[in-house]
């Protein structure tokens, strides 16, 4: 069996959404190098709904899937929708990943959280509840 | 273009291995400790693989015993090692940072049972001095065990004259030879090795078998009680089939092995070579002492595992030293041992070539490299960072 399921692969190889967003108003990141991998989110809000979105990952193959798969299943979604991205969802449209790769869908939902909190600040918005309660998930062997 | 370029995790069977191995399944089945001719012939055959291992390494054949592999080998060897040095009183072992998991792992077990382990620093060329084994050796020391060729980086060890050092000073010495058999010319003798493994899955014999050479008067402790296979230091019928594949493997490899490293070592300095050139990366280990197939670097900002898999889709197989590679997510300890920064060993890549490498399949695998360390760097938030001048290189 390959290490990856076709959807993971898909997402791998040909991810969406990848690259920097200049007009982005919201940025996050999540994760160090030291674990071996960091995810960026850039957020473009308008009117409340995520007008656009864009990442860059350095990791291994289910860092990059994950980032692709969560910033499409926030893409032209509401705000409030965006923040209730939990990484359960993401793992659930790739269709499963390995149990030790569970960690990066993690950093995934983080970085959205954080590029979200980026977001409310830059508009002097209160940082909603959800953002501040907010825990990632505990990782293994980290 | 498929390229297998991992052959320092295994290779493919080598033609004349397979057919060493065939008439004794199908014809000489015979258990080689019974009475009986097919029991005989059999026997036979398996002395006649020992005087092949024995004439490859230059030992006698009674200083052979055959193994389920380097692992075995390797266990076998150090709480043997241990177990006569505790009887005399000594209980330190000096190896060093970056010897496999069958080495270390088996020094971590001895270590709780109270022996003392000094690993010696291999910081920087990946390659230790006679001069720190000889400063590291005491009264109490019972063993010195150092890797003839490191698995990951390739590096080769200055194994006569640690085994001079340790001769000289009557302190038993092992080599894991794993890496090194078939690959470049060994004498246990001339270079005073007192035990040394080795593993046919290494050099295009078949997996699951080895051996272990111990010099005559070293005493062997079982790890497996049985009859009286292997001069009783070995239970369980031999794996025939195995063995006559391991030493035929064992023949051709060290027949051709100037021929070999002739025809890939200058490839291997053209792939180094051709590496070298993409940015911010680095060859691990030192660039002459090192095995004739082995290539190993280490590319900033980008993750190993990544690499792979986007190698593998352009038909290279190859490796990484990347936590996400390794099954257990923690950064290679070779690449650590080193002194590599472990952002950086996350970026590792290691090729191993083999005789059948050609100068087409190096350009091609240089172009691959290029290309997808590119592309990963594009997409690395590390690089942008790097670039943008908020993170400095580590790499330069
Ligand atoms: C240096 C070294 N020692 C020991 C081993 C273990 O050998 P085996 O796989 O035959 O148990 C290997 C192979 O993975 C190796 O490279």
């Amino acid at each position: 069996m390959a290490l990856y399921n076709e959807k993971v692969m898909d997402h791998f190889r040909n991810p969406r959404n990848v690259g920097a967003l200049e007009d982005a108003n919201g940025v996050g990141e999540s994760g160090n190098a030291v674990c071996g991998d960091i995810m960026k989110v850039y957020l473009k809000i308008e009117d409340g709904i995520v007008k656009d979105v864009g990442f860059e990952t350095f990791g291994c193959g289910s860092a990059i899937a994950s980032s692709s798969m969560a910033t499409e299943l926030i893409k032209g979604k509401p705000v409030e929708e965006a923040l209730e991205l939990s990484n359960k969802a993401v793992v659930e449209a790739l269709e499963g990943l390995p149990l030790r790769k569970v960690h990066c869908s993690i950093l995934a939902e983080e970085a959205i959280k954080a590029a979200l909190e980026d977001y409310y600040r830059k508009q002097g918005l209160p940082i909603p509840q959800k953002i501040l309660d907010y825990k990632p998930a505990v990782e293994e062997d980290h | 273009m498929k390229i297998y370029a991992d052959n320092a995790a295994t290779t493919r069977m080598s033609r004349r291995a397979i057919e060493a191995m065939i008439p004794y399944m199908e014809e000489v089945y015979g258990n080689p400790s019974s009475l009986y001719s097919i029991g005989q012939e059999a026997k036979d055959a398996l002395e006649s693989a020992r005087e092949t291992v024995a004439g490859c390494l230059g030992c006698s054949p009674g200083e052979i015993i055959f193994t389920s592999g380097g692992s075995e080998a390797d266990n076998q060897a150090l709480f043997s090692a241990a177990s006569a040095g505790e009887r005399k009183g000594k209980k330190h072992i000096i190896s060093t940072a970056f010897e496999h998991h069958a080495v270390l792992h088996a020094l971590k077990r001895l270590e709780k049972e109270g022996f003392e382990i000094t690993l010696l620093d291999v910081s920087g060329s990946g390659v230790v001095s006679p001069k720190q084994v000889e400063e590291a050796i005491r009264p109490d020391t019972c063993l010195v065990t150092i890797m003839y060729a490191n698995n990951e980086i390739g590096t080769i060890q200055p194994i006569a004259e640690i085994g001079r050092i340790c001769r000289e000073k009557g302190v038993t010495f092992h080599t894991d030879a794993v890496q090194a058999v078939g690959h470049v010319n060994i004498n246990v003798k001339d270079e005073n090795i007192d035990m040394l493994s080795l593993s046919a899955h290494k050099f295009h014999g078949p997996k699951g078998v080895g051996a272990l050479y111990c010099r005559k008067g070293i005493p062997l402790l079982n790890l497996i009680e049985g009859g009286a296979q292997e001069g009783g230091k070995r239970g369980g019928t031999e794996n025939v089939p195995g063995i006559m594949g391991l030493a035929a493997a064992m023949q051709e490899a060290c027949d051709k092995i100037d021929e070999s490293a002739a025809h890939i070592t200058p490839l291997r300095d053209r792939l180094i070579e051709g590496l070298e050139r993409i940015p911010h990366s680095i060859l691990n280990g030192d660039c002459k002492k090192r095995l004739p197939g082995n290539v190993n670097f280490c590319f900033e900002a980008i993750e190993g595992e990544s690499l792979l898999l986007l190698l593998d889709d352009k038909g290279i197989s190859a490796s990484s030293g990347s936590a996400c590679t390794s099954g257990s997510l923690h950064a290679s300890h070779v690449l650590l041992a080193l002194g590599r920064a472990v952002e950086i060993a996350h970026g590792s890549l290691r090729l191993s070539i083999a005789e059948d490498i050609t100068q087409e399949q190096v350009d091609y695998m240089i172009k691959a490299v290029d290309e997808v360390v590119a592309y990963l760097r594009s997409i690395s938030p590390v690089w942008r960072d790097l670039q943008e001048g908020k993170r400095e290189f580590i790499l330069k």
